[in-house]
């Protein structure tokens, strides 16, 4: 493997830490919008790692990382505007956003 | 930054960096901290968001402490501004920094600081320290305290930001955190359904103007290719790239700066609340009284006044002598329509905030017309005492519905003059200056700044004799008030009392500015506009004897007279009933109706763009339910016809001999199916634990 210059172990060090902390909220908060805000912290961290090993790769000339990074945050808000949608809609639904009441996919 | 800048542009010679430095001297101590100024309010907010809901000393203690550093510090960037200009040396320091590059295009930050930054800084941080203080007072029995004071710091510290910003991506974002900011303070009392309506309405009417705005910076950015207003001659706002937008074409017959002008323009009439978009800014007093003082007076609103002032250099290129430009042009129209338009709606309005919150939407539109027809000194010299006296206003009209057991109705108080004595001292004096009283007031010098541009602009005329009816109007509309509220006799229930000293303290400081601070600015002593436009002020007596001057005066005086005249004696000393219709009303109903009910900007709007909307969603419902909806039913359908038919070969052909082994293997299954709990969350636990032994046998087997 090639060796790295040592300010990429930092940003992916702080994008694995953003991955902990999101996966953590989503999967322990019991409201569906704080779960929406934990998927969004890992897709944020993804975005740093794109972001970073694009920067202190080896081409950095070409823009790959950062058109990737953007391309993945419009994606972001697309599936923010649909998450939040479903969130509306299963409130509307079952009166509450807490995920452990919306159970029917129970086998 | 640095490493990206030595890898990705050539490094500089030591010679140039030596030319660099000789000739961009580098900028004081004071400038190259200014970003702190935004910045400690900011994570004040922050700091405060951590705090526990019941923790309010500590929540009000970081807000008003972090919001007094930034006035010290920008009392202490004034001073330096008004030390370098009496000195008559730099007067406009620029810290710029690149945030992140692609290709050749550089994305840069920076703030700036000139003479307009610096009054900017003071106003806002010390008004805005005052309205923090009378919070505690007005907020003190609110659950929701701490959250109060996280917002309202938020809000400052971008506000703030605005303010120095040097760049227009840095501005914008600012720009919109003031807009959130606004949405979720407008929203504050979010479970009353009108707070969270207006709040809706607020932030969807400035984002309309919002994306024009994002189109100007986009353009002038692809025109220019910086985002810098200022960068020593490199900068948007300088010769060389003004030269450029002055020659490309920019559609309908416009420059390229024309356009981009009038496209930060409509930016600026979202925010401001100018002529089509002002409908979210009376409905915005749904919040509590120090966001509307807030919002109304200090910032919010200034916000898009100063945007122009900032961006003028663009307005202005290309005037010829004695001439004016489309954008300006089309800057002094709007503004003179918004300040005669919200006049006349506010006089028929009942609501004591609602009053002043038409009457702001006069004042802007008084603002931008000083912009548009006398230049950056004419109209920011209105903003800033408007700031003062409005601030006052508002918190005197808060201290009035704090008195009154949050009673808002004006024809439900009456005789207030005798148990709120200082309140009353207090609102007079702002609503003396806003009228613009002569001599004493500030209203009256920066009003009439006003007035005699637009009385000597040669090339666009009209507009002189429309803010001339504004005056009276707003001289009426503001006695009506005043006689509402506090003469006559108590109309309402229980009995009035005066509000805590924390919130007459601030009425008293703000008072005393409402009277003092036009003194900077006379004709005699122009000294604000000097500052602002960079030139020496002169102390001159004769400048009152000039011929035009003095008769402006006077006859402006008159207005203000005849409009006090006409509403005193329309609403002086008679104390109506809640019930009984208005003076007005009885002389002149044709006139009445559509006034109360605001010239059915709102319907009008509601039957276009509301209805198309909602037209839109049920054609986008109707869709769903029916085509897509369909289709998916449809599928299902034949799917559970190919069951049937699986079912019936089931039964009849396969038959039950299997049924032992599928006995057993529900019962395996059954195991299985509690896996299946239905719960997202456990799935997705399943699936990232997953990930994590994948990752270690990933690891494990790559090890050398």
């Amino acid at each position: 493997m090639t060796a790295f210059p040592s300010p990429l172990v930092g940003y992916l060090l702080v994008a694995a830490a953003l991955f902990a902390i999101g996966l953590a909220g989503a999967l322990v908060r019991r409201n569906a919008i704080m779960v929406l805000i934990g998927i969004e912290l890992m897709l944020n961290s993804a975005n740093l790692n794109l972001i970073a090993f694009w920067r202190f790769g080896l081409h950095p000339q070409a823009l790959t990382g950062m058109m990737f990074a953007i391309f993945s945050i419009a994606v972001a808000a697309a599936e923010a505007a649909v998450g939040l949608g479903l969130v509306i809609s299963i409130y509307r639904h079952t009166g509450t956003t807490e995920l452990d009441k919306v159970n029917r996919l129970k086998g | 930054m640095m490493i990206q800048e030595t890898l990705l542009t050539p490094s500089p010679s030591p010679s140039d960096l030596l030319r660099y430095l000789a000739s961009h001297p580098a900028p004081s101590a004071i400038a190259r901290n200014l970003w702190l100024i935004p910045a400690v309010p900011i994570v004040a907010s922050g700091l405060i968001a951590l705090l526990k809901q019941p923790r309010r000393k500590p929540a009000s203690a970081l807000a008003i402490g972090s919001l007094s550093f930034s006035l010290l510090f920008s009392l202490m960037a004034f001073v330096h501004v008004v030390a370098g200009w009496v000195r008559g040396s730099v007067v406009r320091e620029v810290v710029n920094l690149t945030w992140f590059q692609f290709g050749s295009a550089r994305v840069d930050l920076g703030w700036v600081l000139d003479p307009l930054a610096a009054i900017m800084l003071v106003m806002v941080s010390f008004v805005g320290l005052l309205i923090f203080i009378y919070s505690v007072g007005y907020m003190a029995d609110d659950e929701n305290y701490t959250r109060f004071f996280c917002f309202m710091s938020l809000f400052a510290g971008a506000m703030l930001g605005v303010v120095i910003s040097n760049s227009m991506l840095l501005l914008f974002m600012c720009w919109e955190i003031v807009g959130l900011t606004s949405y979720l303070l407008i929203g504050f009392w979010y479970q009353k359904p009108a707070a969270a309506a207006a709040a809706r309405k607020a932030f969807i009417t400035t984002r309309v103007g919002d994306i024009f705005f994002l189109l100007g910076i986009v353009w002038l950015f692809s025109q220019t290719g910086t985002l810098l207003l200022y960068n020593h001659g490199a900068g948007s706002l300088e010769g060389l790239a003004l030269a450029n937008l002055l020659g490309a074409h920019g559609g309908l017959g416009l420059t390229a700066a024309g356009a981009i002008g009038l496209l930060i323009f409509a930016g600026a009439v979202g925010k401001s609340g100018q002529l089509p978009l002002h409908v979210w800014l009376p409905d915005a007093m749904e919040g509590p009284t120090p966001v509307s003082a807030l919002i109304h007076a200090a910032t919010m609103v200034a916000a898009g006044v100063f945007l122009i002032a900032r961006v003028y250099p663009l307005m202005q290129i290309g005037t010829a002598p004695g001439g004016t430009t489309a954008s300006l042009t089309v800057v002094a129209w709007v503004g003179t329509a918004t300040a005669v338009f919200a006049a006349l709606i506010a006089i028929a309005q009942n609501d004591i905030k609602r009053i002043l919150a038409y009457s702001t939407v006069s004042q802007l539109g008084y603002m931008m017309a000083g912009l548009g027809l006398g230049g950056v000194a004419v109209g920011i010299f209105h903003l800033i005492t408007h700031a003062f006296f409005k601030a006052l206003l508002f918190l005197g009209a808060g201290s009035v519905i704090h008195g009154c057991h949050d009673e808002q109705d004006i024809r439900k108080m009456g005789g207030l003059r005798a148990d709120m004595p200082l309140t009353f001292a207090a609102y007079a004096v702002g609503m003396l200056a806003l009228c613009g009283f002569p001599i004493f007031f500030s209203g009256f010098w920066s009003k009439d700044g006003i007035l005699e541009a637009a009385q000597h602009s040669t090339a666009i005329k009209g507009p002189f004799y429309l803010l001339v009816f504004g005056a009276l109007l707003t001289a009426s509309y503001m006695t009506r008030q005043v006689c509402y509220v506090f003469f006559g006799y108590w109309r309402g229930h229980g009995s009035a009392h005066e509000s805590p000293r924390v919130m007459t303290l601030p009425l008293a400081i703000l008072a005393f500015l409402a009277l003092v601070l036009g003194f900077v600015g006379t004709p005699a002593w122009p000294w604000f506009q000097a500052f602002l436009e960079n030139r020496a002020a002169r102390f001159d007596l004769h400048a009152f004897v000039q011929p035009g001057l003095g008769m402006l005066m006077l006859s402006s005086s008159l207005i203000v007279f005849l409009g006090l005249g006409l509403g005193w004696r329309l609403y002086g000393n008679q104390s109506p009933q809640p019930e009984a219709p208005d003076a007005l009303e009885q002389s002149a109903p044709w006139l009445w109706t559509p006034l109360r009910d605001r010239l059915y900007v709102d319907e009008f709007y509601r039957a276009t763009f509301i209805a198309l909307y909602l037209w839109l969603a049920r054609v986008a419902d109707w869709f769903d339910r029916r085509i897509w909806g369909g289709i998916v039913a449809g599928v299902a359908w034949l799917f559970g016809l190919w069951a049937q038919l699986n079912r019936l070969l089931d039964v009849y052909w396969v038959d039950g001999s299997f049924d032992k082994t599928c006995e057993e293997l529900s019962n395996s299954g059954g195991l299985l199916a509690r896996v299946q709990d239905g719960r997202v969350q456990d799935y997705l636990r399943i699936l990232a634990v997953a990930v994590i032994a994948l990752a270690g046998i990933l690891i494990w087997s790559s090890r050398p």
